[in-house]
């Protein structure tokens, strides 16, 4: 069972080597199939994921959540995708045509390039880059762009504000989230994401660093703009911040772009601080999938407990709590690290 | 000389920096070439990543096209007060055009004298493996003076910013 994903893509290629291919032209095929498999999952992975927020919501607030299509209300998320999927597409007269039409699909592209570098089990990640780790914050940050793009090709007040609210956000809590995982970085001396997964052998990295994965939890919320820290879109204020102008298909490319973004960094909190695919019994690609779910019900859980944050104690939570705090975490793991090295262990 | 996948990823990348460059300079709307810039950015990237420069390409990403591009669109939406269509216009002025094509000369004479002088010796063999480990070593290890006075330097502007922001209050 452990074994299986690597089985099917040694035969795909060796299938396709005996055909007549270039090994080249094989990997790339294969290099294809993996991303359509691993675009095709996170997409219907939303689906669930949505089903299952709806229904957490619901339970926190003791209520039902969505039950009347199928069992437990599961086909709901279906149906409502359906009805996104054949709602006419508004572009409202006065917009900059362009970048609003471009805004969302930029946006989930950024979203699922994310998926490149994390190790999906062992040795399955779809590239084993060397830099792996910064390369997931330097292409997350690109979402800042889009997020700007949308609101400001909307033409719209609260569009605009909402982006603006959400990129000063994002730029402010990505400096927390980079200095929280460079302790991890430190430990193990690898950015490769698959290095720190084996790094992570014996002890997991939540019991060695657990003021940084509280700090990196914190910033990821930010960053992912979920509740409480929901200021961007705060309905009761904004309609729906930078996607205010946008409907249907349009709308929920954001939505899915949002909800991949929430199991990206769900599957980088478990790779970096809960061991990755490491675990006894059940094979790698399956621990993975359990820890990044386990991450995501606690995002769940916090936003449905806590209350919206005002915007000027999210900027100085940032900037006057979070940033010392993994300063002083950086400072502590060296001084911890050369303590080590110097007892000779 | 046959042409292998390099040659046709480069001319893909340069052809996109290029073309995204051209359109920085063209576009009438500001914002627009503020987004062009980031592309620019973006294709910048990517010539690094084809010469095997990932780190550094991640670093062209991260600083350039996540952060200081977000700034330059942000200044460009607080300060503008005209209507968007016409920001970005061309400088009818003839000695403007004189100037402009007087430092185009001189950038083009000192870039080209600059590469068509020197040696560029090829490099064979191995690409580094532990490149991010190797420019930790220079920057902390050799040249970490001037590190840290850029460090500093930047503190400084930093500092100076928030004083020009929330102005100095009268005694």
């Amino acid at each position: 069972m452990e074994n299986w994903f690597l089985n099917i893509a040694h035969w795909l290629t060796s299938w396709l080597v005996s055909l007549g291919l270039a090994p080249v032209w094989a990997d790339l095929i294969l290099l294809v199939v993996q991303w359509t498999i691993i675009v095709g999952i996170i997409t219907l992975n939303v689906l669930i994921l949505i089903w299952l927020e709806r229904k957490v919501a619901g339970f926190m607030q003791e209520r039902l959540g969505p039950n009347r299509l199928g069992p437990f209300g599961i086909f709901q998320t279906i149906a409502d995708t359906l009805k996104l999927l054949t709602k006419e597409d508004i572009i409202p007269s006065q917009t900059d045509r362009l970048i609003f039409k471009v805004a969302p699909m930029f946006f989930i592209i950024v979203a699922v390039m994310l998926y490149a570098v994390l190790p999906m089990g062992q040795d399955m990640a779809v590239v084993n880059l060397n830099v792996g780790l910064f390369y997931f914050i330097s292409v997350g940050s690109l979402s800042t762009i889009c997020i700007l793009m949308a609101g400001w090709g909307s033409n719209n007040k609260w569009s605009l504000l909402g982006a603006m609210r959400s990129v000063a956000q994002m730029i402010s809590y990505e400096i927390p989230l980079a200095f929280s995982l460079l302790g991890v970085v430190m430990i193990t001396g690898s950015l490769n994401l698959s290095d720190i997964v084996q790094a992570q052998h014996n002890i997991w990295f939540i019991l060695l660093q657990p003021v940084a994965f509280v700090t990196f939890f914190i910033a990821a919320t930010a960053e992912l703009n979920r509740g409480p820290f929901d200021m961007p879109e705060a309905e009761q204020e904004l309609t729906a911040g930078a996607y205010t102008e946008y409907t249907g298909m349009r709308w929920a490319l954001f939505f899915l772009a949002e909800y991949t973004n929430l199991v990206a960094v769900s599957a980088l909190a478990s790779t970096l601080f809960l061991g990755g695919w490491q675990g006894p019994f059940l094979p790698s690609w399956l621990w993975i999938i359990l820890k990044t779910y386990l991450i995501m019900l606690v995002f769940m859980w916090l936003k449905w407990t806590f209350p919206r944050i005002r915007m000027d104690h999210l900027m100085s939570l940032s900037w006057k709590v979070l940033i010392p705090i993994s300063l002083v975490n950086i400072v502590l793991t060296g001084a911890g690290i050369e303590l080590f090295r110097w007892m000779g262990w | 000389m046959s042409l292998t996948i390099n040659d046709v990823v480069f001319a893909f990348i340069s052809g996109l920096s290029i073309l995204s460059a051209l359109g920085v300079v063209f576009s009438r709307n500001m914002v627009h070439s503020a987004l062009f810039l980031i592309l620019t950015f973006l294709g910048v990237a990517g010539i690094f990543f084809e010469l095997g420069a990932g780190f550094l390409g991640l670093v062209q990403i991260l600083v350039y096209a996540g952060a200081i591009s977000v700034l330059v669109i942000f200044t460009i939406m607080l300060v503008m007060s005209v209507e968007v269509g016409k920001t970005n216009l061309p400088n009818s002025s003839m000695s403007t055009h004189l100037w402009g094509a007087y430092f185009a000369v001189l950038l083009t004479l000192a870039l080209g004298a600059s590469i068509w002088y020197s040696e560029l010796p090829q490099v064979r063999g191995l690409a580094v493996s532990d490149a991010v480990g190797s420019l930790a070593g220079l920057m902390l290890g050799n040249y970490v003076v001037a590190f840290e006075v850029a460090a500093i330097l930047l503190l400084l502007a930093v500092v100076g910013a928030i004083i020009l922001a929330r102005g100095v209050e009268e005694e």
